[in-house]
């Protein structure tokens, strides 16, 4: 666990200074992820230890999203005096999106794509 | 007696270990309920342990910065879990690799949609121009999110919030909306669960499918890359013509 932690650290960190020494958009930890990620292909794979306790940690990540959503006591002011527009939008901008991605990914993938059996 | 509580308490709502715990205690209780209702995706773990704890905070009128000391070290864990994602992609690569087009044209459909629709509805409804700067990144991940909203002009702890609230709506939502929509196959759930709902929506797609995790995964990453990338001239544009 603790090879796994450090490892998983490393690529964090990594991926930290190249976000900032580059000033990428991206934020470190997805960078990390990137590179964790190609570091994997190159490998061939996770060992064991980095496989479980990457299981264990992301079975529980909804935990990690909590401390972050609890700050809506700070922000109980506007929410109540803007709740409605706040709401809606929220509301329709995320149904939206779950529609138009699943729609437009189901259309892709049904137009016939140029088969490689076709003579 | 009552004054020997009285101290107690005033050491404890000083440490960070209240906060550690009170966060762990809350999430699972809302973890059992959740399990108990057969995950139900309206029983969300982190709705009902985020209620939880703002009451408790509330009641006790203890401050969100005195908990925050607390609850941090769960925060902190946001970064490596992001990192360890690599490994369900990994898993999932070959997969992803034969579906490479839907990918990127659900990819960039959904990152419009997200972005474009969240700040006109919340323009055609009266909110505030800070209102609206902090809604338009609030489908990518917290820590891309808020500091999306610190360049454009919104209030980065307010995004935080309609992050996660964002989160919540498309994990208690995405089961009926595709259910509806008769789409089955669990890479298109997961990657559309994955742009709409970033972290959250791939935690509740992870509980589903391993399948759908990994695509959700890979939609987080490349949605909180594709809109850092659009969201400051898309709300310049935005206001422009506004």
């Amino acid at each position: 666990m603790i090879f796994a932690l450090s490892a998983l650290l490393v690529f964090q960190l990594a991926g930290e200074v190249l976000a900032r020494s580059l000033s990428l958009p991206i934020p470190g930890p997805v960078i990390g992820m990137l590179m964790l990620f190609v570091a994997l292909v190159l490998r061939g794979g996770p060992g064991e230890e980095l496989q479980t306790t990457s299981q264990n940690l992301l079975q529980h990540l909804s935990l990690l999203f909590v401390p972050a959503g609890t700050g809506i006591m700070i922000h109980l002011h506007r929410v109540s005096d803007e709740w409605l527009p706040l709401l809606v939008s929220l509301l329709v901008s995320t149904l939206a999106t779950l529609v138009v991605t699943a729609l437009v990914m189901k259309l892709c993938q049904r137009s016939p794509a140029p088969s490689k059996e076709a003579p | 007696m009552t004054q020997e509580i009285s101290q107690i308490w005033v050491y404890l709502s000083a440490s960070p270990l209240l906060g550690l715990t009170i966060t762990l205690l809350a999430y699972q209780a809302a973890f059992a309920l959740y399990s108990r209702s057969g995950n139900n995706p309206l029983a969300n773990p982190v709705l009902i342990a985020v209620f939880i704890l703002v009451l408790f905070l509330m009641l006790t009128a203890t401050s969100y910065e005195t908990y925050f000391s607390g609850a941090q070290f769960v925060h902190f864990l946001l970064g490596p879990a992001t990192v360890a994602l690599a490994i369900p992609l990994y898993t999932q690569f070959r997969r992803v690799r034969s579906m490479l087009l839907p990918v990127l044209a659900g990819l960039i459909a959904g990152s419009l949609t997200a972005i474009v629709s969240a700040v006109l509805v919340a323009r055609l409804l009266g909110a505030s121009a800070s209102t609206q700067f902090s809604l338009a990144p609030k489908s990518v991940t917290t820590p891309i999110a808020m500091g999306i909203a610190e360049r454009i002009g919104g209030i980065p702890s307010l995004t935080a919030v309609l992050v996660i609230v964002t989160g919540i709506l498309g994990a208690v939502g995405a089961r009926f909306v595709f259910d509806a929509m008769k789409v089955r196959d669990p890479a298109i759930r997961g990657f559309a669960i994955g742009i709409a709902s970033h972290g959250i929506g791939t935690a509740r797609a992870f509980q589903v499918n391993e399948q759908s995790g990994a695509f959700a995964a890979l939609a987080m990453g490349m949605n909180g890359a594709l809109t850092a990338l659009l969201v400051p001239w898309i709300t310049t544009y935005l206001i422009n013509i506004g």
